[in-house]
């Protein structure tokens, strides 16, 4: 507890807390998010729904959008939510990076693998 | 000591003795936790891209797979997953404002909004509930031809299409007559009779008449059995001519055709760990189950502990301690939570 009482300036620092008028902003800030959020969601079933019938827009193009939609959300869910965003840079990148790093990885050798499986199995089989 | 850190030098701040990222230790190591149980949903979620990807018999399309609503007939594409996408966001966010009415140390607006959340968390496990029986109840059961043929079947906006399929391709009853030839399999009087509340065995797709309409069929033999129709596409999307052909109904003869071409050893209703009515792939029900059951865990866990941490909250602990920094750690975990549920939305369902 010692150290943790060296961290009174951070407005999330356990010894410090907000007061009421803080706190108005937080939640404001916190509906927004909750709209913006809902409102993705909705778009995401929407496209889900009605767009694999229309000719002009490839599925790869929708697939795309989904997958930037879902970091969009999870990028308001750690940053405004998790308000890992509020935090020291240090603390963001330690728990960021490596995860990117470790994530992108492991997306690359899963496609490559993947592609090279389908192509051995419609080869072979 | 107010603004401390921010007068220390670079070296006075690693020198030991400080905290350099700012967080105490129970936040930074629940940062930690979520950061390696974020790469083991990872890893999940990437496997079930590698087998996707690398599998050479089309996969089930999320929409065609999860279209009920309980207590409702008909088609009602992702509504269901959406709703509880929907329930998960509203119970992050009453979460959310547990954190902030902590950091007032509001212990009221913690116990309410923490209160909303653990409810929140209930409605998510009962809507997945659900989703798993239908799942493995399935929506009528399918079989695979052991034959190659050509029939004509009617597409939904009517319009007529001439399909062509290989010994092993998919074949799916209506929901009706397959329940009820899945009752006749499992052998005469045990039949799905209506219950007490109008219900069949499986607790959907019934009409108060089919209970009694099948208690009637009940000692009627599984091989007199003939469907009136039959759907080709159910689960699976195929382009012809650019145009998606899918829930393609077939009636008639070519009906008669299929039901005779039917490999009796491949009827398959609903899901389980061998096989499954959506998929030539056994993974396909199997990740359904491991990626959603681990989340599902993963929420079952989160509400056990917000009802602990509740009761903490009621009974003053956090004004004892003098901070609700608690909130915080299980608000992280409860986000995470959500966050992973935003994933699996995407790739399990939508892509």
């Amino acid at each position: 507890m010692e150290r943790d009482d060296l961290i009174v300036n951070d407005s999330y620092a356990i010894n410090n807390s907000h007061t009421n008028e803080e706190g108005k902003a937080i939640r404001k800030k916190l509906y927004n998010v909750t709209v913006l959020l809902t409102v993705i969601t909705i778009i995401e079933v929407f496209m889900g729904v009605f767009f694999k019938r229309n000719g002009t827009v490839t599925w790869e193009t929708i697939k795309l959008g989904f997958i930037v939609l879902t970091l969009v959300k999870a990028a308001y869910i750690v940053l405004i939510f998790m308000h890992l965003g509020d935090e020291k840079k240090i603390l963001k990148y330690v728990v960021l990076l490596p995860y990117a790093l470790f994530i992108l990885y492991l997306i690359f050798i899963g496609l490559y693998e993947g592609v090279s499986f389908q192509e051995l199995n419609s080869t072979w089989r | 000591m107010a603004g401390h850190t921010q007068n220390l030098t670079k070296d006075e701040m690693w020198g030991g003795n400080a905290s350099p990222f700012g967080v105490s230790y129970g936040k930074m190591m629940m940062w930690y936790f979520l950061v390696s149980d974020a790469l083991t949903f990872g890893g999940l979620l990437t496997a079930y891209g590698v087998i996707r990807h690398a599998s050479a018999d089309p996969w089930p399309v999320g929409e065609q797979v999860f279209e009920s609503l309980p207590f409702l007939h008909g088609s009602y594409p992702l509504m269901y997953v959406a709703l509880m996408t929907f329930i998960l966001i509203i119970s992050s966010v009453t979460m959310v404002l547990a954190v902030e009415a902590g950091h007032r140390r509001d212990k009221a607006g913690v116990i309410k909004w923490l209160g909303y959340t653990i409810i929140g968390g209930f409605f998510f496990l009962g809507s997945q509930a659900w989703e798993w029986s239908h799942f493995i109840h399935g929506s009528g059961g399918g079989f695979q031809v052991n034959k190659s043929l050509t029939v004509t079947g009617e597409m939904e906006n009517g319009e007529k299409v001439q399909m062509t399929l290989n010994a092993g391709n998919w074949v799916h009853m209506e929901s009706e007559f397959g329940h009820a030839y899945e009752h006749a399999l499992e052998g005469g009087h045990a039949a799905p009779a209506a219950d007490a509340h109008g219900h069949d065995a499986h607790g959907h797709d019934a009409h108060a008449a089919h209970g009694s309409e099948v208690a009637a069929e009940a000692h009627v033999d599984a091989a007199s059995m003939h469907p009136e129709a039959l759907i080709l596409n159910k689960y699976v999307l195929e382009l012809k001519d650019d145009k998606d052909i899918r829930k393609v109904k077939v009636t008639g003869e070519d009906c008669k055709k299929l039901w005779e071409a039917k490999a009796n050893e491949t009827v398959v209703f609903g899901a389980n760990m061998h096989k499954n009515e959506y998929a030539v792939q056994q993974q396909y029900a199997n990740f359904f189950f491991f990626v959603t059951g681990f989340h599902g865990f993963h929420v079952f866990s989160g509400v056990v502990i917000n009802i602990i941490v509740w009761l903490m909250a009621l009974g003053g602990e956090f004004d004892r301690r003098g901070h609700y920094e608690t909130i915080e750690k299980i608000g992280l975990y409860w986000h995470f939570v959500d966050l992973v549920w935003v994933f699996v939305f995407t790739f399990f369902y939508l892509v």
